[in-house]
C-alpha cells in the first residue's frame, strides 16, 4: 500500500486525557483500572473510566448529541490541538475533501438503556426528549465529529466490534487512493454502557480484578472506554524522520464462530501475514507487537498461536489493555496511538498487571518498560463475529519518505 | 474534481416489502409487473449450520439471502469474496429485548443475545455460512447507510482491484423504539460489484460509475415506491436497482449525506 501519515494524533482513556497524561501513565507503568463502580452496575470487576465525562457540555449546537460517547468524543477531539489541525487541515484541502471514519462498538446505547427506565406508565413510550438518530444509532459519533467541524466530505462508523477503529484505517486508505478525498479523521470512540459489562458477564469474560493479559491465570477483560483519533494524509516533503506512517493493513474474517476465536488463529494469522505483505516487509523488520492482549484464556492463546507461526524469531510483545482495560470499538486506535508514542519516543511498553507470563504461548511477552530506538511496529485487533486487523506503522526515517 | 469510480456489477439480490427476490423484483422495477407493497417474506437460510441457524435473527437471514441471489447470478461459487455490510441499525428486536432487560433488576441478559447485539452480528453469520475469510467491512451511516455501502464496495473495487459484495440491510425495531425510529419492514439490497468486465459476455450486467454530486435524488413518481425509498435506508438504492432492471444506458442521483449525494451512471454490458 501507498503509506500515510499520521499527521496528528490523540488519545483520551482512563490512563490519560490527551497525550502527555498518556505518555506519562506508560512511561511510569501506570494502569488506569478500578473496581466497577459504574451508574447503578453491580458486577465484581473492574473498569478503565474515563473521569468527569459527566461534566463536559456538549459545544453550541451540538446539544442533540449529548451522550456519554459524544461527550468522550468531543472531549478527545479537543486535546492536543487536534480540532486545530482538523481545521488547518479544512482550509488546506477543503471542508468536502476530508472523510470521517470512526470505530464504535456501543455507540451512545447508554442513552437508550436509561431512557427505557423512564418510559411513559400508560403509553410504555419513551422519553421525548431522546432522540435515537444523534444519540444511540451507530453512526452518531462519525455525524457528531462530521458536523463539529462542519464537514462535507464523506462519513462513516465502521462498526466491527473489537477490530472496529482500526478498520477504520483501511476504509480512509481506500477513500484516499481512490482520490475521493485528500485527508481523513479517523479513530475510535467506546464507552461504559450496561449492554456491554452485563454482556461479557453473561459469557463468564469479566475478570474480577484488574486485567492480565497473557499470565498463566488470566481470567478474562477489564471492560475501559476512551477516544484516540489521527489526522490521515498523503505523506508530505517537509515531514521530518519522527513522523508516524501508516505502512501496512491486513484484514480478515474467522469464518469459524461469533464469539469465539479460532482456536489456531487462523484469521489472525492472514490478518498479519497481509498486513507484512501491503507494507512489504518480513516478520524480523518488525520491532514490537502491540497484541490484541484482552486477557481471556482463549483470545490470548489463539493470537499467541497465530503470532508464533508469523514470527519465528522472538519478538517483544506486550498488550495495552492491562493498563487501559479493553475499550472494544475505541480499542485499535487506542493502540494505534500509544504504537505511535511508542515509535517517537524509542521505548516498548511493558504490559501491566501481569505477574507470570503463561510459558504455553511462547511469546515474547515484556512486563517491564524497555528503552530503545523502534523502527517498525505491529498493532493487532481482533472482534467478535471473527472480524480480524492487524496495521503496521513506522517512523518517517526508516521508509526514506522524510525530507 | 472528484474521481469517477468505476466498477461491472455482475449480480443482485433484493427482498423487501412487495420485493421476492431479483428475478421477479426487475419485472416490477422495470414496469412490466405493478408494484405492491406487502409484508416481506425472509426466506429459511438453509445455509447456515443448525445451531446457527437457530440462533440467527431477522438482519441475519435477510441479509444471507440477498447475498446468496447475487452471488448465485454471478454464478461463484466458493469465491472467498470480500465484503461490505451497511446496516441503518442492527438487529432491532434484539436490541429491544436487551434495553428492556437492563431497565430491570434481573440484568442477566444471554450470550446469545448479547453477541447477536454486536452490529457485526450478521457479518459474522455469513462469513460462517459462506466459509468465507476475506475481509469485511461492517458500516453503519444512519439513513446514508446504502450510500455509505456503496462507495465504499467502489474503493474495494478501483482501489484494491478485487471483486466486492455489498450487503445493504435493515430491519424494524419494535414499539417504544419504533415511534423514535419507524422503519416499517425488512429489506435488503445485495450487489456483487466487479473491476472488470466479465470475459463471459452474459455474467457483467452493467457498468456503473460513481462520483459525488450536489443534484436532487432520485425521487420515484410511483408512490408506494417512493414511500419505501424514503422509509428504509436500504431502499435508498432502489432507483439505481431499477435503471438496472430496464437494461438501459442513463444516470440517477442516490442519497447519501445531507447534500452531498451519488451521482451513478449506468451503463448495461
Amino acid at each position: 500500500m501507498k503509506p500515510l501519515l499520521l499527521s496528528h494524533f490523540t488519545v483520551t482513556s482512563c490512563i490519560g486525557i490527551g497525550l502527555q497524561q498518556t505518555l506519562d501513565a506508560l512511561l511510569h507503568a501506570r494502569q488506569g483500572l478500578k473496581p466497577c463502580d459504574f451508574e447503578t452496575v453491580d458486577l465484581p470487576t473492574f473498569i478503565g473510566e474515563v473521569d468527569d465525562l459527566d461534566d463536559v457540555q456538549m459545544r453550541d449546537g451540538m446539544a442533540e448529541y449529548d451522550c456519554r460517547n459524544n461527550r468522550l468524543a468531543q472531549l478527545g477531539l479537543e486535546q492536543d490541538g487536534f480540532n486545530n489541525a482538523v481545521n488547518a487541515a479544512v482550509a488546506k484541502y477543503g471542508h468536502d475533501r476530508i472523510g470521517v471514519f470512526l470505530g464504535t462498538s456501543t455507540s451512545g446505547i447508554l442513552e437508550t438503556e436509561l431512557a427505557f427506565r423512564h418510559r411513559d406508565k400508560l403509553t410504555g413510550a419513551l422519553p421525548e426528549d431522546f432522540i435515537y438518530s444523534k444519540t444511540q444509532n451507530t453512526y452518531s459519533v462519525a455525524d457528531f465529529t462530521r458536523h463539529y467541524f462542519k464537514l462535507a466530505g464523506p462519513a462513516v462508523v465502521v462498526s466491527s466490534a473489537c477490530s472496529s477503529s482500526a478498520k477504520v484505517f483501511s476504509v480512509a486508505r481506500r477513500m484516499i487512493e481512490a482520490g475521493l478525498i485528500d485527508a481523513a479523521i479517523v479513530g475510535g470512540v467506546d464507552t461504559l454502557c450496561l449492554t456491554t459489562l452485563y454482556g461479557f458477564n453473561s459469557l463468564g469474560l469479566l475478570s474480577t480484578q484488574a486485567c492480565r493479559p497473557y499470565d498463566v491465570a488470566r481470567d478474562g477483560i477489564s471492560i475501559g472506554e476512551a477516544a484516540a483519533f489521527a489526522l490521515l494524509e498523503r505523506p508530505s516533503a517537509t515531514m521530518d524522520d519522527s513522523a508516524v506512517l501508516l505502512l501496512g493493513i491486513g484484514e480478515s474474517s474467522d469464518a469459524y464462530h461469533m464469539s469465539s476465536p479460532h482456536p489456531e488463529g487462523l484469521g489472525a494469522k492472514i490478518a498479519m501475514q497481509q498486513a507484512l505483505q501491503s507494507a512489504s516487509l518480513a516478520p524480523t523488520d518488525i520491532d514490537y507487537i502491540n497484541l490484541h492482549g484482552t486477557a481471556t484464556p482463549s483470545n490470548d492463546a489463539a493470537e499467541a498461536k497465530a503470532v508464533s507461526a508469523i514470527f519465528t524469531q522472538p519478538i517483544p510483545c506486550s498488550s495495552s489493555k492491562g493498563a487501559t482495560g479493553h475499550t472494544l470499538g475505541a480499542a485499535g486506535a487506542v493502540e494505534a496511538v500509544i504504537c505511535a508514542l511508542a515509535l517517537q519516543h524509542s521505548f516498548i511498553p511493558g504490559g501491566l498487571n501481569t505477574k507470570k507470563v503463561d510459558a504455553e504461548l511462547k511469546l515474547d511477552y515484556q512486563l517491564q518498560n524497555t528503552n530503545q530506538p523502534l523502527k517498525l511496529v505491529m498493532s493487532n485487533s481482533f472482534g467478535f463475529g471473527g472480524t480480524n486487523c492487524s496495521l503496521i506503522f513506522g517512523l518517517a526515517e526508516t521508509t526514506g519518505d522524510a525530507k | 474534481m472528484t474521481p469517477k469510480l468505476t466498477a461491472y456489477i455482475e449480480g443482485v439480490g433484493l427482498i423487501g416489502p412487495g420485493f421476492n427476490g431479483w428475478a421477479s423484483g426487475r419485472q416490477i422495477l422495470a414496469g412490466q409487473q405493478p408494484y405492491q407493497s406487502a409484508k416481506t417474506v425472509i426466506p429459511t437460510p438453509e445455509l447456515l449450520p443448525a445451531a446457527e441457524r437457530r440462533r440467527a435473527s431477522d438482519i441475519v437471514k435477510l441479509t444471507l439471502a440477498t447475498s446468496l441471489e447475487a452471488i448465485a447470478e454471478a454464478s461463484l461459487q466458493g469465491e472467498n469474496l470480500p465484503s461490505v455490510f451497511s446496516f441503518s441499525n442492527g438487529d432491532g428486536l434484539n436490541c429491544h429485548t436487551i434495553c428492556e432487560m437492563l431497565a430491570t433488576d434481573d440484568r442477566e441478559i444471554s450470550p446469545t443475545r448479547f453477541h447477536n447485539s454486536v452490529h457485526n452480528a450478521a457479518a459474522g453469520y455469513w462469513s460462517i455460512a459462506t466459509k468465507t475469510m476475506a475481509t469485511s467491512s461492517v458500516l453503519c451511516a444512519f439513513d446514508a447507510s446504502f450510500g455509505a455501502g456503496l462507495l465504499d464496495a467502489l474503493t474495494q473495487v478501483t482501489v484494491d482491484g478485487t471483486r466486492c459484495i455489498l450487503m445493504a440491510s435493515d430491519t424494524p425495531y419494535p414499539e417504544p423504539m419504533f415511534s423514535k425510529r419507524p422503519i416499517p419492514d425488512n429489506c435488503g439490497i445485495a450487489l456483487l460489484l466487479a473491476p472488470q468486465k466479465s470475459e463471459q459476455s452474459e455474467k457483467s450486467i452493467t457498468q456503473i460509475q460513481v462520483s459525488f454530486t450536489h443534484e436532487e435524488a432520485f425521487k420515484f413518481s410511483d408512490t408506494a415506491l417512493e414511500t419505501l425509498r424514503l422509509a428504509i435506508p436500504a431502499a435508498r438504492g432502489l432507483p439505481l436497482l431499477q435503471l438496472i432492471a430496464k437494461a438501459q444506458a442513463g444516470s440517477v442521483v442516490l442519497d447519501y449525506l445531507d447534500d452531498l449525494r451519488l451521482l451513478v451512471e449506468v451503463k448495461p454490458c
